[in-house]
């Protein structure tokens, strides 16, 4: 990889209140939280959709079933970078008539999303899906759009933009890098 | 990776991958719909030189519940010298740009030319008394499994005993490496004419005596006899060889609490193993079929599921 | 043909001297006219080499090998002389067969070819072939091996032995007990073939027939010759028959004193090969048996093979290897550079004792007025890269490919002619 630098355009501070934002609108469009099942994309999806899960019991006190929805099987790009490590999928009830929440870390080309509905329609028939993203930064290559957004990003396709969340990388902040040259 | 030839081309982060991965498959193995689209448009050619229901099924479901377009042919008896060389099968094969051939041959190290010949990847499905790696991983699938699961550490200061026809067998010789990469102490345990030579240099213990172990193991693994290829007599009868190397009920009952049996299969009940033994609690034989496809698949998206370095 | 004038040549005892070459003969120098010189400073002029033991594939495998390209991969290795291995398609084991042989390399041979006729019918090891015929032919045939197979049956090895011996014959064995390992035994047994999977062959199997065989040659008084010994254990039988005194001679394959077990392991089948490649003890042993004359000679055992029959799974493959061309250079490299052989040594294992095996009145002689002019000029110092490719066999079972090794052989006269020259 060339060299570039990391910029960070948003810190804990940010993000947690754009947690507490999306969790308000997603309790508020679906008129409280008995049929929602989060699920997360793996790696930081799942991490978000925790959070997004705790948000939402602080505001109804009530516990919200989360999940994980690996989709490296359903994409359609594996052929174009090296072989993938393949994540968990793990549907905590049945999801048919339920209200399914994809959550994801950043929104970019919308394969991720893509492949992830197709991941989702093997494993129930919900009664919708709605997305939240905590970055949607643009650049799409099929027509999907987030219902739950932390923030709109304008960043040049070919910039990094990466999500990093305490229980992994140690502290939270959203970075952009443009490689050089 | 490129292909999959020997046991002893895997490191111990690539197997705990491949291992994974295959839980996840085994988990949509459960499921109604078991099809997933990730091999879409690639090419699998199951080239059997020698038949095995059982192998061939195999691969062919897993190819198939990933998508792949999977072939089979059965080219048993082309090979031999008069016959098409093995190269010029393989060459025009791959000239219909065929993705992975997954290949059995009754040769030793057959798999490993084919390999060196063709732009596909290949996977070695057992070649001739050298090794069969995916058996090997599909009985370490089936073994941490009942271990207790978790990471490679599931493995580490098991004892597996493995039994029998060593000298023919390319399951011994897969797990012998596999299990060195787990971490696992394996004893063979086998009558001294059925020893491959060298076989002290493979850094195991070796045994011919099986009550000496009967009752450490925490694996018990028992090998076919390969009747066809008994030449020269290798022991005095079948009825010596069940009693002094069968799993027979006696030994059945002597084995530690909680120890798991295991058998590649096909087997000969009654010869290297009882009906009570193979029909035990603790007998693995059938999750290890189911875990062959689960890991099967998890090998050929470890070949195909990524860009072609 | 020109006479030759040779100036300047070191002979094997270290002594120099111009040689002239007229109608086929050693001349005094002064003794050439309109001759065609070759500079031969610094070069090394020994009698021309002899192998006991060729195969040229013609008739039946032209494909794979004729005697026109086998005797000039002969030429290009510095040999005046080759035994032609008896298992042809049809098997030299009639007086006709040995005649069609003959006559054909009358024609076409860039060497000397000597017929060797096979010990039973069709290879079969069952009925003694017409070896009385073969040898009062035009052939005049003075050897008889089976080789490629094992004459299994003791009392048929023991009657060939016997009957050789009322006209001064050698019966040639391909010393392998085939019962000792499985049908389908490709490799050494030895940890190697264990960890490959392939079956093997235990050097007992080589050992316990040259044993037989050597207590044979004694019951019956004929002369007998190993093929190919590659053991350890072989090697300490014949010692053992020559201090009784028995007559026996053996040979041993450049591949034998060069290439080890260890090339097996990529399932390469340029290295499958019958006797197969050894383990280190046994390398070493052969070397040492050459060095001290317990091996009597080298025979290249060179086996062409067409890639049809070569591009197969390792067990199936057809075992052999070439040779001619690189057999001194391999002598060169593992018995002349490491001292354990000086050049009068390599004239009697590689020209003098091949030619007495078979009686050569023309071959295997010393250089000197009057002698055949059977010559190889060899640069003591040279070596290169081998190239397959650059072969003049037919075919490209090579096992030195790629391997850098001596480059000994400048040019090569046979009986006056020139039949290579670099």
């Amino acid at each position: 990889m060339t060299n570039s630098t990391a910029r960070i355009v948003w810190d804990g501070h940010q993000i947690a209140r754009a947690i507490a934002r999306m969790a308000h609108q997603i309790v508020e469009v679906n008129a409280g939280s008995a049929d929602l099942v989060l699920l997360g994309i793996p790696t930081r999806g799942v991490l978000l959709a925790r959070r997004l899960a705790d948000a939402i019991r602080s505001i109804e006190n009530t516990e919200v079933a989360i999940g994980e929805l690996d989709v490296t099987m359903y994409r359609d790009d594996l052929r174009r970078q090296p072989t993938r490590a393949v994540g968990r999928t793990a549907i905590p009830r049945p999801l048919d008539d339920q209200t399914v929440v994809l959550v994801d870390d950043v929104l970019f080309t919308g394969r991720t999303i893509a492949a992830a509905l197709d991941a989702l329609k093997e494993v129930g028939r919900p009664r919708s899906v709605q997305l939240a993203v905590l970055i949607d930064r643009g650049h799409r290559e099929l027509p999907i759009q987030a219902d739950h957004v932390g923030r709109q990003l304008q960043a040049p396709a070919e910039a990094r933009v990466n999500v990093k969340l305490t229980e992994i990388d140690d502290h939270d902040a959203v970075t952009i890098s443009v490689p050089e040259g | 990776m490129r292909h999959l030839l020997s046991a002893a081309d895997l490191s111990l982060a690539e197997v705990t991958s491949i291992l994974d991965t295959a839980d996840e498959m085994h988990t949509i193995q459960q499921r109604q719909i078991k099809k997933l689209p990730t091999l879409r448009g690639r090419t699998v050619i199951n080239m059997f030189f020698e038949d095995s229901t059982r192998t061939r099924t195999s691969f062919e479901l897993a190819g198939k519940w990933m998508s792949a377009d999977t072939i089979n042919i059965s080219a048993k008896g082309s090979s031999t010298s008069k016959g098409e060389s093995l190269r010029d099968t393989m060459l025009t094969l791959d000239a219909m740009g065929t993705d992975c051939f997954v290949i059995r041959h009754g040769s030793s190290g057959a798999v490993a030319q084919a390999a060196g010949w063709v732009r596909a990847h290949v996977v070695n499905a057992g070649d001739g008394t050298h090794e069969h790696p995916t058996q090997a991983l599909l009985d370490a699938f089936a073994m941490r499994r009942h271990l207790g699961g978790g990471g490679a550490e599931a493995f580490a200061g098991k004892k597996i005993a493995i039994v029998g026809d060593l000298l023919h067998s390319r399951v011994v010789r897969s797990n012998v490496l596999l299990q060195r990469t787990l971490g696992s102490e394996v004893t063979l345990v086998a009558p001294p004419t059925l020893l491959p030579t060298g076989v002290d240099e493979w850094g195991v213990a070796v045994t011919n005596d099986f009550d000496e172990v009967i009752h450490t193991a925490d694996v018990v693994m028992m090998l076919r006899v390969q009747r066809e290829r008994m030449y020269g007599g290798f022991f005095p009868t079948e009825r010596e060889y069940a009693e002094l190397y069968g799993l027979t009920p006696e030994r059945l009952a002597r084995l530690k609490p909680g120890a798991a049996i295991c058998h590649p299969g096909p087997m000969n009940r009654g010869l290297e193993i009882s009906s009570e033994a193979a029909d035990a609690a603790n007998s693995l034989i059938l999750e290890q079929v189911t875990a062959g496809v689960s890991v099967r698949m998890s090998v050929l998206y470890h070949l195909l599921g990524g860009s072609s370095e | 043909m020109r006479d030759l004038l040779i100036t300047g040549a070191q002979l094997a005892d270290g002594t120099s001297a111009d040689l002239g070459v007229s109608n086929g003969h050693f001349v005094a120098p002064s003794d050439v006219t309109d001759a065609e010189r070759i500079d031969a400073d610094g070069l090394l002029a020994l009698p021309g080499l002899v192998d006991p033991h060729t195969h040229l594939r013609e008739p039946g495998r032209e494909d794979a090998e004729t005697i026109a390209t086998g005797t000039l991969a002969a030429a290009r290795g510095g040999y005046t002389a080759v035994h032609a291995m008896a298992n042809l398609d049809p098997v030299t084991d009639t007086a006709e067969a040995a005649e069609y042989l003959a006559a054909l390399a009358a024609r076409t041979a860039n060497a000397e070819v000597i017929v060797i006729g096979s010990v039973t019918k069709g290879l079969a090891g069952e009925q003694l072939s017409e070896m009385g015929l073969m040898n009062r032919s035009a052939a005049a045939v003075r050897m008889f091996s089976d080789d490629g197979r094992c004459v299994m049956d003791p009392l048929v090895m023991r009657r060939a032995l016997t009957y050789a011996k009322t006209f001064d014959a050698v019966i040639a064995q391909h010393s392998q007990d085939t019962r000792l390992a499985g049908p389908t035994a490709c490799c050494h047994e030895s940890e190697i073939s264990g960890r490959l999977g392939l079956a093997g062959w235990p050097a007992q199997a080589e050992s316990a027939i040259i044993a037989r065989d050597v207590e044979l040659a004694q019951l019956s008084g004929g002369r007998l010759h190993v093929c190919h010994i590659s053991t350890a254990e072989g090697v300490e039988v014949i010692r053992w028959a020559k201090a009784r005194g028995v007559n026996v001679t053996a040979e041993v394959t450049p591949h034998h004193l060069y290439l080890g077990t260890r090339e097996v392991e990529s399932y390469d089948t340029t290295f499958k090969v019958n006797p197969p490649l050894r383990t280190d003890e046994h390398i070493e042993a052969v070397r040492a048996a050459l060095a001290d004359g317990t091996i009597d000679m080298v025979g290249t055992d060179h086996a062409p093979h067409a890639p049809q029959d070569k591009d197969h799974p390792f067990d199936i493959a057809l075992p052999g290897m070439i040779g001619l061309e690189q057999s001194l250079a391999v002598v060169i490299e593992v018995m002349v550079d490491a001292g354990r052989l000086d050049w009068p040594g390599v004239v009697d294992r590689m020209s003098a004792a091949p030619a007495r095996l078979t009686r050569l009145a023309t071959q295997g002689r010393p250089i000197a007025e009057g002698e055949p002019a059977n010559l190889v000029l060899v640069d003591p110092s040279a070596r290169a890269v081998v190239d397959r490719d650059a072969s003049a066999s037919k075919s490209r079972n090579n096992p030195y490919h790629g391997r850098d090794l001596p480059d000994p052989v400048v040019a090569t006269v046979w009986a006056g002619k020139v039949t290579h020259r670099r």
